[in-house]
């Protein structure tokens, strides 16, 4: 009996129950039952997807052919080591949010697709062939279409959102269509096959680059970021958590897959496109999340950011490996893998205390929410855990994959060649600069919104939500703590399914309370750390308490240097970046204005007249037999 | 753990902590006795330590514990990094938590917590400085950790210990081009960080030209005492690392007495030089205005980009 292929089909059979559910008329089903019939439903979903995954971790394959559910294709699962990070972290998510919206779910609709969404996204990293593949990715882009447009009576912004990223996941599962079918039209429509196959560089570069586009978009990954922080400030929160942290997790899954998996790694361009990719969406999503006053658009574009370091992992790993250098590689794609884990966890944590911000307050905008940490203490710590662990500060859990990516960054060897020599610097400093501007953002974040003095009534009046709620946050926050104490626990399992992938040896890292890297010198110690700081904390708590054992704190008035009234504005704190415009005004209005006009110039052909018309047709015959003749 | 580390996990932070007051009190004579002035002498900061630790403790309105915390995690992250990294000796104590990485990460760490326990006020002066402060902070910080990566990847190593050891052994890479671009860039992204001028003025008495003393208006007594202990303590370990890591000698490699007695008085006399030198420079140089930090900054961080690609190409 197969660990993960049971899970996992129970998870699909949990996830289209709590579907029915959710669905089932109020006749049938109280809607006070109803929200935690669909969302324990969700969350035991995600929580066989965990199982199925950490049994994948551990190395439980699994492979079933089923030719009769599809036709053409049929059914082909899959399920290897490298399924088994992206099955956990879309699992992870899940549970947080299926306990969530419990307490925060009121629309049916939402309540029924919210498990299909996690059936799809469970599917996706499992499916082994062309055709699951596409199917599978199919659905996600469109029950994740119909949660973005829930709560469409509410706002015509709700509209917007929705054709944005309608048009911009059709876009993408365009380019993926495309790109794989060319793949499975030569070998055919399973992985092994694939794998076997040996196409021409010139059409694997092809293949590469159409599914790139696919997989970016879904990763939102700038410039192809611009439905993300519509779609996500504009779903309900439990949705808008479960895309912002499993969804976009399974743009790198698609380009490990295809890239390095199907495609057997390819040349160096290809990475370093993606490297490309990554490092502009690192930098570009945390500099404008660093000056947002939109709390869900703030983590929407710290989102983009995570996505963008996960991307600079894989690049980085294509590249060494490309170059040859498979220990190096199998770091960088472990530092991803790690990446993907977190990001799931802490991105989870950070939408749905916002959720519960929003769902007290009535408002998501920084400028009217401040002082919650009394009245929402609860939330406040969680997200105060949430943005400790995603701004790569000790003892957080993003801090420890990006120690993982760095350490791959410096090791190589210097005068590796001139390619090597310009991307890994740029890199480093693309790390680096993504570290300082996470801290600003969710530091800023987190002091404006929690901290300090209420800005409005709402923030005023906010009350701390259910338990339910909170025990939705504290999954979240249980999952990000774990990774950040113990990343040791995981980190094995996924330098093999790196080295796996790369076809690097085996040991990538391993230690049990000090991470140690196979092959390369690095050693380092987040556990240690953590209790050094805390052991620091406590002598220093501990002797302040000593030394002024006699004397009680006295309340007083603040003093602020004899200044008036507390500032109203949270933007006096905006780093100015760049104008209101970003990456929409520069770059997607001009290519939409392009496209409209040449739009309009093709009205000229058509004037009206038939005689043009048929003056066409006889002119293409023409043309066709002129052609046939020359060439046949 | 063996001895060198444990003597040097006790001696690092002891010393760095006792002697942090005096580095302040140096650098506020020095600059005195170039301005013209007599100054308060280099033991002027102990007094006032003790004055305001004998102070009662005061609770703003409407703070919360963030607030009273903040002084004692800026202190307990210095103190780590004080245990952790390779001041007086070449071993540190705790081998797997000597990463620059993490030493860079918890130095960040500390002055979070006071950006946030000064926003915790709820004050227009609060807000403005920890705004301004996490804002040079954004852009400090990727200076020194490219600064620094840009020594290791020459070492092949990002731990501290291995950084400073392979330096000992070869001690020509010092000169290199790698290394005084790093060292230029670290030396402004440290003053930037401990807010010394042309960043910030720390003898400024106008709170709204400030970035430090805005964010830290609302401390009085001794928690004003733990912020000021640590800001200096903070401000000795930045200039011992930035000593260590590229004229390490002195730094004591065995557990003799006679080399961890050369290892501490190296350590001290780096220090003071380079507080001294801070100094001298501060008297000369206007405080720029706060919209040209950042280009400041940027300069520093394209210098420690270049530091990185010439460690590359130039190894």
């Amino acid at each position: 009996m197969n660990v993960a292929a049971t899970f996992l089909a129970a998870a699909a059979v949990l996830g289209v129950l709590a579907a029915l559910a959710g669905a089932l008329p109020d006749y049938v089903l109280k809607p006070n039952l109803r929200a935690p019939a669909a969302g324990f439903g969700t969350a035991l979903t995600g929580a066989a997807g965990v199982v199925a995954g950490i049994a994948a971790m551990t190395g439980d394959a699994y492979t079933a052919d089923v030719p009769g559910l599809l036709p053409l294709s049929g059914v082909t699962i899959s399920i290897d080591a490298l399924s088994g990070p992206f099955l956990t972290a879309v699992g992870v998510a899940a549970v947080a949010a299926g306990v969530y919206a419990v307490g925060d779910a009121r629309s049916r609709v939402a309540q029924a697709m919210t498990p299909l969404f996690v059936v799809a996204m469970l599917l996706v990293p499992a499916a082994g062939g062309v055709g699951t593949f596409l199917v599978c990715w199919e659905l996600v882009a469109a029950t994740s279409l119909v949660l973005v447009l829930v709560e469409h009576r509410r706002s015509p912004e709700v509209a917007v959102a929705g054709r944005w990223y309608a048009a911009l996941s059709q876009l993408g599962f365009l380019t993926v269509l495309s790109g794989l079918l060319m793949l499975a039209g030569q070998a055919g429509d399973s992985f092994a096959a694939l794998r076997d196959a040996s196409p021409s560089p010139a059409a694997r570069g092809v293949v590469f680059v159409l599914t790139l586009v696919g997989f970016a978009a879904a990763a939102g990954v700038a410039p192809l970021h611009i439905w993300l922080p519509r779609a996500n400030t504009e779903a309900p929160s439990a949705a808008a958590a479960l895309m912002s942290a499993a969804m976009v997790t399974l743009g790198g899954y698609g380009i490990v897959r295809v890239g390095l998996d199907l495609l057997g790694g390819g040349t160096r361009w290809w990475w370093l496109g993606v490297l490309a990719l990554g490092v502009l969406s690192a930098v570009a999503g945390l500099l404008r999340a660093a000056a947002s006053t939109d709390l869900k658009r703030l983590l929407a574009r710290a989102t983009i950011g995570g996505s963008g370091l996960v991307l600079v992992g894989i690049g980085a790993a294509g590249l060494f490996a490309a170059a040859g250098d498979r220990v190096l590689a199998g770091v960088a794609l472990t530092a991803a893998l790690l990446q993907v884990l977190g990001h799931a966890a802490y991105t989870a944590l950070l939408f749905l205390a916002t959720g519960s911000v929003v769902r007290a307050t009535g408002t998501r905008d920084l400028e009217t929410l401040g002082g919650l940490r009394r009245k929402m203490p609860v939330t406040t710590a969680a997200f105060g855990l949430g943005a400790l662990a995603a701004s790569a500060l000790p003892p957080g859990t993003a801090f420890i994959s990006v120690w993982l990516l760095v350490q791959a960054l410096v090791h190589v060897p210097p005068g590796t060649g001139t390619t090597v020599g310009v991307a890994v610097p740029v890199a480093l400093a693309a790390v680096a600069l993504s570290v300082g501007l996470a801290v600003a953002a969710l530091g800023r974040a987190f002091g404006i919104g929690f901290l300090a003095r209420p800005r409005s009534a709402a923030a005023e009046q906010a009350s701390e939500s259910p338990p339910v709620v909170l025990a939705g946050l504290g999954l979240a926050g249980l999952a990000s703590l774990v990774l950040a104490l113990g990343p040791t626990l995981v980190l094995p399992a996924l330098g093999e399914a790196s080295a796996l992938a790369v076809g690097g040896g085996d040991h990538t890292v391993s230690g049990i309370i000090t991470v140690q890297l196979g092959g390369i010198a690095g050693t380092f110690s987040p556990l240690i750390v953590t209790i050094a700081l805390a052991v620091a904390l406590a002598l220093a708590i501990g002797g302040a308490r000593l030394l002024f054992r006699n004397r009680t704190r006295r309340a007083v008035s603040t003093w602020d240097g004899g200044a008036g009234p507390p500032p109203r504005r949270a933007t006096t704190f905006a780093v100015p970046v760049y104008g209101d415009g970003g990456t929409e005004g520069r770059v997607w209005r001009p290519a939409l204005a392009a496209l409209n006009a040449w739009g309009r110039a093709g009205r000229l052909l058509a004037t009206g007249s038939v005689h043009r018309y048929v003056g066409y047709g006889f002119y293409a015959v023409c043309g066709l037999l002129v052609v046939l003749a020359v060439t046949r | 753990m063996n001895v060198l580390g444990i003597i040097a996990g006790v001696v690092q932070p002891v010393l760095l902590l006792a002697g942090a007051p005096l580095l302040i009190g140096v650098l506020g004579s020095v600059r005195a006795r170039l301005e013209g002035r007599i100054g308060a002498g280099v033991t002027a900061p102990y007094r006032e330590l003790r004055k305001l630790f004998a102070k009662e403790q005061i609770d703003p309105g409407g703070t919360s514990e963030v607030f009273r915390l903040a002084p004692l995690l800026l202190l307990a992250t210095t103190v780590v990094v004080a245990v952790v990294a390779p001041f007086v000796a070449s071993r540190p104590a705790i081998g797997p938590a000597a990463d620059l990485f993490a030493v860079v990460a918890l130095l960040v760490l500390g002055a979070v917590a006071l950006v946030l326990g000064g926003l915790d006020t709820g004050t227009a002066y609060g807000a403005l400085g920890a705004g301004r402060r996490l804002t040079i902070l954004a852009l400090a910080e990727p200076t020194l950790l490219v600064a620094i990566l840009a020594l290791a990847t020459r070492a092949g190593s990002t731990n501290l210990a291995t950084i400073v050891t392979a330096t000992l052994d070869e001690p020509l890479r010092v000169v290199s081009p790698g290394s005084l671009l790093a060292a230029a860039a670290l030396v402004v992204a440290i003053i930037a960080e401990t807010g010394r001028r042309p960043v910030d003025d720390p003898a400024s008495l106008a709170e709204a030209t400030m970035v430090h003393g805005a964010a830290e208006l609302e401390y009085a007594g001794p928690d004003l005492a733990i912020v000021r202990l640590a800001s200096g303590m903070r401000l000795a370990v930045m200039l011992g690392l930035l000593a260590n890591l590229f004229v390490p000698w002195g730094i004591a490699t065995s557990a003799a007495p006679v080399a961890v007695l050369v290892g501490v008085v190296a350590l001290v006399v780096k220090i003071l030089v380079l507080g001294v030198l801070v100094a001298v420079a501060e008297v000369f140089v206007a405080r720029l205005r706060l919209v040209r930090v950042p280009e400041l900054l940027a300069g520093s961080f394209v210098l420690a980009l270049l530091a990185v690609s010439a460690s590359f190409f130039l190894a």
